[in-house]
């Protein structure tokens, strides 16, 4: 067994997975944008993916910002600093942790979600079908959940943002003796339209990461129940590691 | 007379197994051909490479002449819109509900309004033995044998012109099975199809087919009219139509 042969074919194995998922990401755009689009598919991917993931972001960004505003505190008295509660929990929250937070959520839920629901018509023939009625599984199954994610991400992350500012303020105000109206007053004057952009930017990105990952790992799904067993972790795993690695290169961006 | 739809020479390998090497078959307008074949011989990838689903590794698929395996993706997807097919799991959309399965093309492909497309699909129900009452159940809620005929509604609503079945009365009992005979005859007689079917059921074929193909090793052994099935002078088909276990075909121990 020749070490470099093997390192070798695994590269080679990896460059060719990277290539095909271009490939289908590629495609996957291309339809999102060019008629006809299933407006009645989208509506359904919104609410599946948008409106019922709410409740997991909301409880996400409530306890995190709240935690944030405690650290903050503490670490901040370190060095009497601890009146900068309201601006690094805001600044935490819309920059960072409401997009990243809401984006590994819906990592797990809609990426695996997706990957199982395609994975399984994939494997049942149900995308075969699909073709032989003259409907390009792309525009139909596909681009939906696409443009679906793409859109109502940064609308949940814009939730999570005032949710997670509220965490912060509701401990702040109840057990760090903060004023109400001074905390809220020092939060909107700290904050910048370009912080929230950030966010929302990082937003539509996690989503179109989320959406394409899952179908991804859904269309190519093979082997029955097993295959489509491999294909939802399959697809957490790979919109997390992608998430996680945009999030750094968009913030990178941004800071130059 | 041009054949609606040929297969010439297509090979297909499937995880290093020759599991077509070199089928050739072909159909015409208002003809109805039948393949036979033993289980896991690759009838059902027969039908995928002919309607573009699996990729031949070569050969070709003419239809009306014109060989769809070199034509832009567009061109041939507009190529397969005369193509209607059952498959043999049913592969029906379970998100949705039967009249919505049968009648997805005309609402998804064709632009049919959904009052219409209902209408349309019920009637298509009636001709499948399927009653109104199911329409707007989900798929997982009908019997095995419900669901083939729902599968076949949805591979005739449009009237294709090339129709492909693949085991279309497996799980259906004797009466049932004959309706649905009758009506694949209906579509070759009346509305001019070419069909490809699979079957197990020699009874099925010999209503069906106008011809037969049997399909061994990867190649088309025989072929002949139906009404040749019974003195084929073809030592395998022999065995197949009379349902021998000794013969030169050996089953799988
Ligand atoms: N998607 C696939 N990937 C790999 N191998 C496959 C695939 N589909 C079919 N095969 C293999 O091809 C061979 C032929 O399969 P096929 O489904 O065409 O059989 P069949 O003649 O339709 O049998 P049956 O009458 O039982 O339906 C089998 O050995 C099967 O293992
Ligand atoms: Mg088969």
């Amino acid at each position: 067994m020749n070490p470099f042969a093997a390192i070798g074919r695994a590269v080679l194995a990896m460059l060719a997975e990277v290539g095909r998922f271009s490939a289908f990401t590629g495609r996957a755009a291309a339809t999102c944008f060019s008629p006809p689009v299933f407006v009645g598919q989208f509506a359904r991917q919104c609410a599946q993916i948008g409106y019922f993931s709410l409740p997991v972001v909301g409880v996400t960004a409530v306890f995190i910002g709240a935690a944030l505003a405690l650290n903050i505190y503490v670490g901040g008295a370190r060095f009497n600093a601890e009146q900068f509660v309201p601006n690094i929990v805001v600044l935490g929250i819309t920059r960072e942790l409401g997009p990243v937070l809401a984006g590994l959520m819906l990592a797990g839920r809609v990426s695996a979600g997706i990957a199982a629901e395609i994975g399984t018509m994939r494997v049942t023939e149900q995308i075969d079908a699909m073709t032989t009625l003259s409907t390009d599984p792309f525009r139909f199954l596909i681009a939906p959940r696409v443009l679906a994610a793409t859109l109502t991400l940064p609308i949940l992350v814009l939730v999570a943002d005032i949710i997670g500012v509220m965490g912060g303020y509701l401990v702040a105000v109840n057990s760090l003796d903060f004023n109400g109206a001074t905390y809220l007053r020092n939060t909107f004057e700290f904050m910048e339209p370009q912080d929230v952009i950030l966010g929302l930017v990082k937003a539509a990105v996690f989503g179109f990461i989320i959406a394409s990952v899952g179908s991804y790992q859904g269309y190519h799904s093979n082997g029955g129940a097993l295959g489509v067993g491999r294909a939802a972790p399959g697809a957490v795993g790979g919109a997390i590691g992608l998430i996680l690695a945009v999030n750094y290169l968009i913030t990178a961006f941004f800071v130059e | 007379m041009t054949a609606k739809l040929q297969l010439v020479g297509i090979r297909k390998k499937l995880r290093g197994r020759q599991v077509l090497d070199g089928v050739d078959i072909d159909v015409a307008a208002r003809r109805s051909l039948v393949i036979i074949g033993g289980s896991g011989v690759g009838k059902s990838v027969t039908l995928k490479c002919a309607l573009g689903l699996m990729k031949p590794d070569s050969g070709k698929v003419l239809v009306d002449g014109a060989d769809v395996t070199k034509m832009p993706p567009e061109v041939r997807q507009r190529v397969m819109r005369k193509f209607g097919m059952l498959f043999q799991g049913g592969a029906l959309f379970d998100s949705l509900t039967v009249w919505e399965n049968i009648a997805f093309r005309l609402i998804y492909a064709d632009g049919v309004s959904r009052a219409e497309a209902r209408e349309r699909a019920v009637e298509t129900m009636r001709k499948v033995r399927l009653a109104p009452e199911f329409a707007d159940v989900r798929p997982i809620e009908l019997s095995g044998g419900m669901q083939k005929r729902a599968g076949l509604a949805r591979a005739i609503i449009s009237k294709p012109d090339v129709l492909c079945v693949d085991e279309p009365t497996t799980g259906l009992d004797p009466i049932t099975a004959d309706a649905i005979n009758d009506l694949i005859v209906e579509m070759v007689k009346e509305l001019g199809c070419a069909a490809v079917s699979i079957t197990h059921d020699m009874a099925s074929a010999r209503k069906i087919a106008d011809e037969i193909a049997m399909l061994y090793a990867g190649k088309i052994v025989w072929r002949g009219p139906a009404a040749a099935i019974d003195n084929s002078g073809n030592a395998m088909v022999d065995q197949f139509v009379a349902g021998r276990a000794e013969g030169p075909i050996q089953a799988v121990v």
